[in-house]
């Protein structure tokens, strides 16, 4: 890519982030939406949209958000992008706080993070050609390319893969998968670091789906780009991120690498939500047992659970996920979870065996398969960890802290060592 | 040239030369087109398929291959007139447990429709009215085809609300349908059809608008409700993962024509339509190691109103060069059997495909 005047930028200060570096750091990020009423439109009330999500992003990697509908990370996206004013939390890029930046102070930094919407329909403005669609960031940040716009944007075009000499029709005349390629072209013309992508594919057909999955790919690897992709579809999250959130009622409930994720979820509701995707498999028609099956809805953000959020839909729910909130840890390597009973893993809080009555009712719908394989595997890796922390003992005292400390004391120890 | 192996069927008569179908639905040779100011629509161009008591069939493809017009012809939706003046111009024959439906009488059908067969649409918000309350709209459809007072009519809704896993039904019956949340308002709406236990259950996309988590509900609701009624279902998707959950046969639409049909394990482990292909290997899954690469379709489905000639999948096919004489390119390519109950359409020879298949294809997937 030569776009020269990347760097002679005011506020630019810093060289590209190497690899591996943090380019993206958000912390407690929290966005309430008011609901007002009545004739002084007094607020009565908030939609916690977001409510207090940590996570980094790294440069050169994919990180993939995945969750339900109104679980927030649409939100998100627009948060870290800042399209929406954060309510609470900071964030930070490439070390610079850019939480409640205004709008010019913002402009500099929009070179650097891009966003590509889900509806390539709605995204385009369908009064203008795609030459002045895809040649907008250029006029908006005052940057001249190398060999004047039209050519730097028809450059673009091919790079994702259209036809250059398009450069003058109207977006009326492309389909889905062609709109969603100029809007990748718009976000990648001033050389981004940060791509957000919201819903890239899903408003696409599966056949162009896997263009535009591989086309993000290419790009990726090309130009070096950071991307945080945010979808419902988990087989998509899967294939593109390197690591995954999973977001449930405006909070992060587990982050992980993508292969720890997949292979070991820990979060009862990570498990749920990938037990529910349909595997194009006929054989496996009448493995229906190893599906778990949520009751209900997912509760209202306006007024969200108490504690942990998905207790009201979880089959281990014990009295503490009702009363205290878990917060994210590192249980492993790579491997973030907020759960006071993860599967696949030594139980947080153990001493607390009496399930909720709600509980209970969701267990009916589990399968006995899965009860039981949990139980194994927790009781597995309860040993393995118990071994690996008598082992740490003699290095840090504080993990032995931590596996000694009672119930109630457990989540203030959790929440000193999630922010170590 | 391919339309000379049918008979005079294409005008919607059924002529005495057709035999009398053996299956509880049939559908021969059904054709869907639709005149637009920029020339015929043909979004159904020669579809057959029957299907069988207790069943489940799902059809496949993109948008615009044809699926939904295909359920609506089924229907009967399609001749109200409602797009424009104009209407869509039907023919070949439908049979459902015996009776002709586009030939039949109007009032015939419409006893039909909601009783023996009945339809589950994509987006319930759009599909029930907001002006009533869930009770009433079930209520109704119960009462035009049973002789029934209000309070029974009341009852049986309770009763379906109930079945479809509704909470306190007795409540939420009187609940209009901004009330409900998107999952809920899927399980009224299959509880209005279920309504009249019909013998023929038209799915058209029912998850394609809810979370995976409500999704997996909602599944296997039809699938439960399936077995205890007995039904023939119709499953309309796009997601190949939804229909290897219920059907047990598979039929693959592409530009309003089948290209595929079989039992659901042939169609998925040995597919001999190269756009059976593309599909399986445009598709992530969580069920297998990372992938590398997906392999997507190049290009873009076509337009209904210039349909390719030959096989309309040619400009898109990497295999399109394959057959002699630029035959995919001129002559369209008919159903063949190349299994048991297993029909392709495509030029290739058999062999060819089969190595295709298992060569290049299935090791990538």
């Amino acid at each position: 890519m030569s776009i020269p005047a990347q760097s002679e930028g005011p506020l630019v200060t810093k060289a590209d982030a190497a690899p591996g570096d943090t380019l993206l750091k958000v912390t407690g990020l929290q966005k309430h939406f008011p609901i007002k009423k009545g004739l002084l439109q007094r607020q009565v009330g908030a939609v916690h949209a977001v409510d207090g999500i940590d996570f980094e992003v790294k440069a050169g990697e994919t990180l993939g958000v995945v969750g339900e509908s109104g679980c927030g990370k649409s939100t998100m996206g627009r948060l870290i992008t800042r399209l929406l004013e954060p309510t609470g939390g900071k964030v930070e890029f490439e070390g610079k706080d850019i939480t409640h930046l205004g709008v010019s102070g913002m402009r500099p930094l929009r070179r650097d993070v891009q966003m590509i919407f889900q509806d390539p329909y709605s995204s385009l403005n369908p009064r203008h050609t795609i030459g002045t669609i895809v040649g907008a960031p250029f006029r908006l940040q005052g940057v001249e390319p190398e060999g004047g716009i039209k050519k730097e944007v028809q450059r673009l075009l091919s790079v994702v893969g259209l036809n250059p000499e398009h450069y003058n029709r109207y977006p009326h005349e492309f389909s889905g998968g062609q709109r969603q390629r100029i809007g990748i072209a718009r976000a990648l013309a001033l050389n981004p670091k940060l791509v957000v992508a919201d819903e890239p594919v899903s408003a696409l057909d599966v056949s162009i789906q896997a263009q535009v999955v591989n086309l993000l790919d290419d790009l990726q690897q090309e130009l070096g780009l950071t991307y945080v992709i945010i979808a419902h579809d988990l087989s998509v999250v899967r294939h593109v991120s390197d690591r995954i959130a999973v977001m449930y009622l405006g909070k992060i409930v587990e982050l992980a690498d993508r292969e720890s994720l997949y292979r070991a979820p820990m979060h009862p509701y990570t498990k749920a939500l990938m037990s529910a995707v349909p595997i194009p498999d006929p054989r496996r028609k009448n493995a229906k047992s190893e599906r778990i099956l949520l009751k209900g809805d997912v509760p209202s953000p306006i007024s969200p659970p108490s504690g942990c959020r998905f207790h009201t839909r979880c089959w281990k729910a014990t009295e503490i996920c009702k009363t205290t909130e878990p917060i994210l840890v590192e249980l492993r390597t790579g491997q973030q979870v907020a759960c006071h009973h993860p599967e696949n893993f030594e139980d947080q809080a153990p001493q607390d065996t009496v399930l909720l009555t709600v509980a209970k009712e969701a267990a009916e719908l589990v399968a006995d398969e899965v009860l039981a394989e949990s139980a194994e595997t927790s009781a597995a890796v309860a040993a393995e960890v118990a071994e690996a922390s008598s082992e740490a003992a003699a290095v840090s005292d504080e993990t032995s802290d931590s596996t000694g400390s009672t119930e109630a004391e457990a989540g203030a120890q959790e929440s000193t060592d999630g922010q170590n | 040239m391919t339309e000379l192996s049918k008979t005079g069927a294409a005008v919607g008569e059924p002529t005495s030369a057709s035999p009398a179908p053996t299956s509880f639905l049939e559908v021969r040779d059904l054709k869907v087109h639709f005149p637009t100011d920029d020339g015929l629509v043909k979004s159904v161009d020669g579809l057959s398929f029957k299907l069988e008591k207790g069943k489940t069939l799902g059809i496949v493809g993109e948008s615009g291959s044809g699926k939904s017009v295909t359920s609506l012809g089924i229907m009967g939706l399609h001749t109200a007139g409602q797009y424009g003046k104009r209407k869509a111009q039907i023919s070949g024959e439908i049979w459902l447990d015996g009776t002709e439906l586009l030939t039949a009488d109007p009032d015939e059908v419409r006893k039909l429709r909601g009783r023996n067969m009945a339809m589950i649409f994509q987006d319930p918000l759009s599909a029930l009215h907001p002006y009533y309350t869930i009770g009433q709209q079930i209520v109704e459809a119960y009462r035009i085809h049973h002789d029934v007072d209000k309070k029974t009519a009341r009852r049986r809704a309770v009763e379906m609300l109930d079945r479809v896993g509704i909470p306190q039904p007795d409540k939420r019956v009187d609940s209009y349908p901004h009330e409900f949340s998107g999952g809920m308002r899927q399980r009224a709406m299959i509880a209005m059809s279920l309504v009249n236990n019909p013998e023929l259950l038209i799915a058209d996309e029912p998850t394609t608008a809810l979370d995976v988590t409500v999704q997996a509900q909602i599944l296997d609701l039809i699938r439960d409700l399936q077995k205890e009624f007995g039904s023939a279902v119709i499953i309309i998707t796009h997601d190949l993962g939804v229909v290897a959950e219920l059907a047990d046969d598979i039929l693959v639409m592409y530009g309003g024509r089948c290209v595929e049909r079989g039992p659901a394990e042939k169609v998925f482990y040995e597919p001999r339509h190269p756009y059976t292909w593309g599909l399986l290997g445009s598709m992530p899954r969580l069920d297998r190691e990372q992938q590398e690469r997906l392999i997507p379709v190049k290009g873009s489905p076509p337009s209904l109103i210039n349909v390719p000639s030959g096989c309309a999948f040619n400009p898109r096919c990497p295999y399109a060069d394959i057959p002699k004489d630029n035959v995919t390119r001129t002559v369209r390519p008919e159903l063949t059997e190349v299994g048991s109950q297993h029909w392709a359409a495509c030029h290739m020879t058999q062999e060819q495909r089969e190595r295709i298949w298992t060569e290049e294809i299935a090791p990538k997937l």
